[in-house]
């Protein structure tokens, strides 16, 4: 059971390096200046929302991998 | 660079001593007013005094306050006022059982005193690629942290020495990454949590003297929380957290709400052996202390040790981390 939670950290580290890839080279640069003033609130709220997708996204991959790699391990 | 070993070695003997010296005689005192509970995790009917928080908090205020006297930084300020709301919710909830909103409403509402200092970069630093400026995004991100780390810390005091010698890992692990990063101010800012946490645990340890409570187990996390915005190093605190995350990813995934810890099946239950094995309740919650005893019984030490070993591999996977900060794809 040790070494699948050893590869279950391992996974959690991975996704959040990837995540912190995808803020980076996605969300961070993402602008829109047809709003007038408000261009960088709207901005701002789809970077919120494209990051809540992103964190709802992850956390539906670490419960499928938690259960695949405890089912497994549970197995063996 | 004497002048930032000074204070380092000034403050750190002061957090380790006072939480040193002045828990036996709360554990006296606790003991004497009969605020104690009983140790699910023993045979026989065990009372253990509580809480050890307001040691820990005294240990941590004396430091921050002579650090401040040397640096006059206001982050420090910041960690002493978020730091010491945390350690009165907890104490709240020690002495009166509140609903499962008053910890994550109560922390948020802490965590504002870093926001009026201005105690926070808002550009959020991420390993091999760089910044990210997330200015409002970044407000929400610190009234969040501060209730997630509280209750994460308070999630994994399940057992004798776990919440203390954890801290002890993952706050000596997060200063080790700043010392990295070259923030040496926040560094030895953040050493004081690494000598309280060690010196409460000689008290916390198998079998423990004292608790720390809701009060000892939300300081630690506040003040864990409170580094991690200061110092610019959320991502690296999360990930020498990853264990006790992981554990209340798996309560919550499994219970499917929030919920106080007092309302729900204990997940483990003892052999004739005394030793700690999974109950057979369905019902029952999935954690990090269910899943290490899965593959059979053990005793409450070996659980609490296989947890360490685990906030190890996670601290090396932070200052990993924290080198890779300074490279970019």
């Amino acid at each position: 059971m040790k070494s699948g939670l050893y590869g279950f950290l391992f996974a959690m580290w991975a996704l959040i390096i990837v995540g912190g890839g995808i803020m980076v080279i996605l969300l961070g640069p993402f602008t829109i200046q047809q709003f007038g003033d408000f261009h960088w609130i709207i901005a701002s709220g789809i970077k919120v929302t494209i990051a809540l997708i992103l964190v709802v996204i992850w956390i539906l991959i670490l419960s499928k991998l938690k259960n695949w790699i405890f089912k497994k391990e549970l197995n063996s | 660079m004497i002048e930032l070993i000074i204070p380092a070695i000034i403050s750190c003997l002061l957090a380790f001593f006072i939480v040193y010296f002045t828990t036996p005689p709360l554990i006296k005192i606790l003991t004497k007013k009969n605020y104690a509970v009983k140790d699910m995790n023993k045979k026989e009917n065990v009372m253990i005094v509580r809480p050890g928080g307001p040691s820990i908090i005294l240990g941590i205020v004396v430091s921050e306050i002579v650090l401040y006297g040397f640096f006059q930084l206001n982050e420090i300020l910041a960690i002493i006022i978020t730091t010491s709301a945390a350690f009165v919710i907890g104490y709240i909830d020690d002495r009166k059982v509140m609903g499962g909103w008053f910890k994550p409403v109560t922390l948020a509402i802490a965590a504002l005193p870093i926001i009026f200092l201005g105690a926070y970069d808002s550009d959020l630093a991420f390993p091999l690629f760089g910044d990210v400026q997330i200015p409002l995004l970044y407000l929400g991100l610190i009234v969040f942290m501060i209730p997630i780390t509280g209750n994460t810390i308070n999630s994994i005091d399940v057992l004798n020495g776990v919440a203390s010698g954890f801290m002890v890992i993952a706050s000596f692990t997060l200063s080790i990454c700043l010392f990295i990063l070259q923030n040496y101010e926040i560094a030895i800012v953040s050493l004081p949590l690494g000598f309280v946490s060690l010196a409460f645990y000689k008290y916390h340890k198998i079998p423990s003297k004292i608790f720390p409570g809701d009060s000892g187990a939300l300081t630690f996390g506040a003040m864990y929380g409170v580094i991690a915005i200061i110092g610019g190093v959320e991502i690296i605190a999360a990930i020498a957290l990853l264990p006790a995350v992981i554990n209340s990813f798996l309560f919550l995934s499994s219970v499917k709400r929030v919920v106080e810890h007092r309302q729900i099946k204990n997940p483990t239950k003892l052999t004739p052996d005394f030793k700690l094995m999974t109950t057979d309740d369905k019902t029952a919650p999935v954690t990090l202390v269910r899943l290490i005893l899965a593959g059979g019984p053990l005793t409450e030490k070996q659980v609490g040790f296989a947890i360490f070993k685990l906030a190890i591999f996670s601290g090396a996977l932070a200052i990993i981390t924290a080198f890779m900060m300074g490279m970019s794809l």
